[in-house]
């Protein structure tokens, strides 16, 4: 399929044409076959699950629990147990912070990367500051790459967790997690790792086994899912030995018994009414990137971001900095630039004035724009119905916003 | 919709009304706008309660620069209980534009720093 046919799969570019939308990174456009599902359960059969036993209620259960089943198998979990419903990445991260709290001691460290989102750095900062843990953050190199020699510095007998991104918000460099991973685990086999896969899902071929990481997170939304879910996945000899963190209905067997008794996972860890719509919505997403597959989803985007990278180089020449690795290897959808003379606010508010949109500011990533001495910066991210066309529009009115500011 | 980005902006955008420090300000504070990461920096000089000298430094959009210019040249002469008493509206006016919530913020970084360095004594 030719990105121009992908566009057809996005009811929004009906109703606007002209929409070049840049910031999949931000929140991914939703394809008619995930609306469709939403809407579908509303319509069609909104029971709660896991508590009637009446059949609307069973094929709510049911439609809830195959998604669950599909996101297990897209992310090569190895079953749907180890799949646990969040409202969405940052709910994922600070539940596996408060799940692995009571195992922080004060001797103890937290290692994380300079690369991180605030969503993968705030949690665990918290925690070691409640904790008087020591939080360390490993540097990146000066292209925006995770620092392995000190990584291996940092790592030692005391780190209880290390928390990583997949690939980074800003720069879209592709972390070799798996290598990552087997580094960590080599000087302290007992750390727990934790994968920020936000930007990864979706963009990439993602196997939680081939990782080997203990705890993944990401969200619904940036994988053309609804808002709203997100998915933690933990392995299950880790989750079978956590204590819940938030307590109601749907995850307790036996509430009059002195000892509590709780349910197994995921089911502890989901209590309430989860996003039922959302979930079923998110299954709908999967299935709808298997029909395109993830390898020609990647192939497209890394191939649309290279094509960005040498336009604005060619456009722009020396008045233009990308920022990060120039390994195309690396590369997801993702490309950040400073353009000399124009404030980041001011380049993403004038392309917004002409339906073209991007991020623009410290992406919620303040430790690497400090790491790489950036005061700002703006951001195109690429999907499957961005086109070269769309990159030849932003190169214009950039140009047009040259002459202006 | 009309471009924010009109000829005032511009102006004082490109030619920066009382940008720089002063030397012996009796004021001085510095603001910051955390999601854009713009950092505004005030020195004011008040005598007998009137604002004498007010310059700005630091760095941000074309927006927040041009508010920070519009705004050191109005209150320049003020009492300090009538600049304390400004409210964003006083902004937009400066600006002669209508900013959505998003962009707000960058066009009343000046305010804000402007109270906080009245308050602020060296």
């Amino acid at each position: 399929m030719e990105s121009s046919t992908l566009k057809n799969h996005f009811p929004i570019f009906a109703r606007q044409p002209e929409l070049v939308y840049l910031d999949a990174a931000a929140t991914a456009l939703k394809p008619a076959p995930v609306i469709a599902a939403e809407t579908a359960y509303y319509e069609q059969f909104s029971a709660n699950i896991a508590r009637g036993i009446y059949p609307m209620a069973e094929q709510a259960t049911e439609a809830f629990e195959r998604a669950r089943a599909k996101i297990a198998t897209f992310i090569g979990a190895t079953t749907p147990e180890e799949i646990i419903f969040t409202s969405g990445t940052t709910a994922s991260l600070n539940l596996a912070a408060d799940l692995l709290a009571s195992r922080i001691k004060n001797a103890d460290n937290i290692v994380v990367t300079a690369a991180e989102h605030h969503s993968n750095f705030l949690p665990w900062k918290e925690l070691c500051q409640k904790k008087k843990a020591h939080f360390r953050i490993t540097p990146i190199t000066a292209k925006g790459e995770i620092a392995l020699p000190a990584l291996e510095k940092l790592i030692d007998h005391h780190t209880k967790i290390f928390a990583c991104t997949a690939i980074s918000n800003v720069l879209g460099i592709i972390n070799p997690v798996a290598d990552i991973i087997k580094t960590v685990r080599t000087i302290n086999p007992d750390t727990i790792i934790i994968i920020d896969a936000a930007q990864a899902v979706g963009h990439i071929p993602v196997d939680v086994s081939v990782w080997d990481a203990d705890l993944v997170a990401f969200s619904g939304h940036k994988v053309f899912g609804p808002t709203g879910i997100g998915i933690l996945f933990g392995k299950q000899t880790l989750l079978q030995d956590l204590s819940p963190v938030s307590f109601g209905g749907g995850m307790v067997l036996d509430a009059c018994a002195t000892e509590t008794l709780y349910k197994e996972a995921p089911a502890r860890f989901e209590s309430g009414t989860p996003n039922i719509a959302g979930a079923i919505g998110l299954g709908a997403a999967i299935d709808f990137i298997d029909s395109i597959g993830i390898e020609k989803i990647h192939a497209q985007e890394n191939t649309l971001a290279i094509f960005a990278c040498q336009r604005l180089t060619a456009a722009f020449g020396e008045t233009i900095q990308i920022i990060g690795t120039d390994l195309p290897a690396t590369k997801s959808g993702i490309v950040s630039f400073v353009l000399a003379g124009a404030h980041p606010h001011d380049v993403a508010s004038l392309l917004g004035e002409k339906s073209i949109c991007v991020r623009a500011g410290l992406q919620c990533a303040a430790p690497l724009h400090e790491s790489l001495n950036l005061a700002a910066t703006t951001r195109l991210s690429l999907s499957i119905y961005n086109t070269e066309e769309d990159i030849e529009k932003l190169i214009t009115a950039l140009q047009e916003i040259k002459n202006i500011l | 919709m009309s471009s924010i980005y009109q000829a005032v902006v511009l102006d004082h955008y490109r030619n920066p009304r009382n940008s720089g420090r002063l030397d012996k300000p009796t004021h001085s504070a510095t603001a910051l706008n955390a999601s854009c990461g713009d950092r505004l920096q005030m020195d004011i000089t008040i005598k007998n309660d009137i604002i004498s000298e007010v310059k700005f430094s630091g760095v941000g959009c074309a927006i927040s620069q041009a508010s920070a210019s519009l705004l050191t040249e109005a209150v320049k002469g003020k009492k300090v209980t009538e600049a304390l008493a400004l409210e964003p509206p006083f902004i937009l006016e400066l600006l002669g534009v209508t900013l959505s919530p998003s962009r707000m913020k960058c066009g009343l970084l000046s305010l804000e720093t402007l109270k906080k360095t009245l308050t602020t004594q060296k």
